[in-house]
């Protein structure tokens, strides 16, 4: 089982190295899949909505790293 | 007859304009990884989608139809996503000074060294170039059997007519890479991961929307809006994030 282990191990890490980094994504994601329908959201901005919160995720994560490698 | 034929024709037109727009988009990141990350895993994993596609459509044929696209572009849309910006991040801390490229290079030197000598030489694996090229061409390829089987299902007989259109546009996308992929390898390393980061996290956004039925503006001409914001968000990262590692430094 070991193997099985390490094959995962390695599939995981292909799209996750920072934890909290990946986790922010998916939450982001999962709460755009919630809101969109619910909220009234003009529907020309909703894919603009999805990009800036993952832009602001990618900064805020780049900036924390830097932040800490000192 | 004249009817049919002009059916057969639009079909014809019709799928290798679509298969062409997403074979293009699977192109520009499979040329970027393969510079990047090497050809042998980019083009394995290009090779092992369109096997693993060709496998799908053999077994379920138009039954695949019925599969809701939209499933499709957010499971696999997510994987990019996260794929991407683990990318773009990396490249991001890379560009900024925080993460040294030349101890990478020692340790990708070191690794090739050791697999030299456990005799594997030229046969190296890249996971990361094997895995982004496969979820490109297994998400741009699934457009394609679906733009497929969407125009072949038009007309009775039409499906085969629509299917030498896509293969057409393949077989045009290829040669485009036979052409593009040497002046593409005098780009700066660097640069060029800095590139694959933006490429896969657009694409990504793009997918994962879709996928989620938000709207985009000027729907598939949103990918090159995305890819400038990224571009533009990435580079004004670079500086904050050397600038923030100054400042911490200075002050302990």
């Amino acid at each position: 089982m070991k193997w099985l282990k390490n094959i995962l191990r390695e599939i995981f890490g292909l799209f996750v190295d920072d934890g909290s980094f990946a986790l922010a994504i998916l939450i982001w994601l999962a709460v755009m899949r919630w809101a969109t329908p619910r909220l009234n959201i003009p529907s020309g901005i909703t894919g603009v909505i999805l990009f800036a919160g993952l832009a602001l995720i990618l900064a805020e994560s780049a900036a924390r790293y830097s932040r800490h490698k000192q | 007859m004249g009817t049919g034929w002009a059916h057969m024709g639009t079909s014809i037109v019709a799928s290798f304009l679509a298969s062409l727009v997403e074979c293009v988009e699977a192109l520009t990141v499979v040329l970027a990884v393969g510079s990047v990350r090497g050809w042998r895993s980019a083009l394995t994993g290009t090779t092992t989608a369109i096997a693993v596609l060709l496998i799908i459509i053999a077994a379920l044929g138009t039954a695949l139809a019925h599969i809701p696209l939209p499933i499709v572009q957010l499971a696999v849309g997510t994987l990019l996503l996260l794929f991407g910006l683990r990318w773009l991040r990396k490249a991001i801390l890379r560009s900024a000074g925080l993460i040294p490229l030349r101890d990478e290079q020692a340790a990708f030197q070191k690794n090739t060294e050791a697999m030299h000598r456990l005799a594997i030489g030229s046969a190296t694996w890249d996971k990361i170039a094997f895995a982004a090229a496969f979820n490109i061409t297994m998400l741009e390829g699934t457009e394609v059997v679906f733009i497929v089987i969407a125009i072949g299902a038009g007309h009775t007989g039409m499906l085969l007519p629509a299917s030498l259109g896509a293969v057409a546009a393949l077989f045009v996308v290829i040669a485009l890479g036979l052409i593009l992929h040497r002046p593409l390898a005098r780009i700066p390393e660097n640069t060029l991961k800095f590139i694959v980061g933006v490429l896969l996290s657009a694409f990504g956004t793009f997918w994962v929307g879709e996928g989620l039925h938000l709207a985009w503006p000027g729907a598939d001409w949103s990918i090159p809006a995305l890819i400038a914001a990224y571009l533009s968000l990435a580079l004004a990262i670079v500086p904050l994030c050397r600038s923030r590692s100054q400042t911490v430094s200075s002050s302990t």
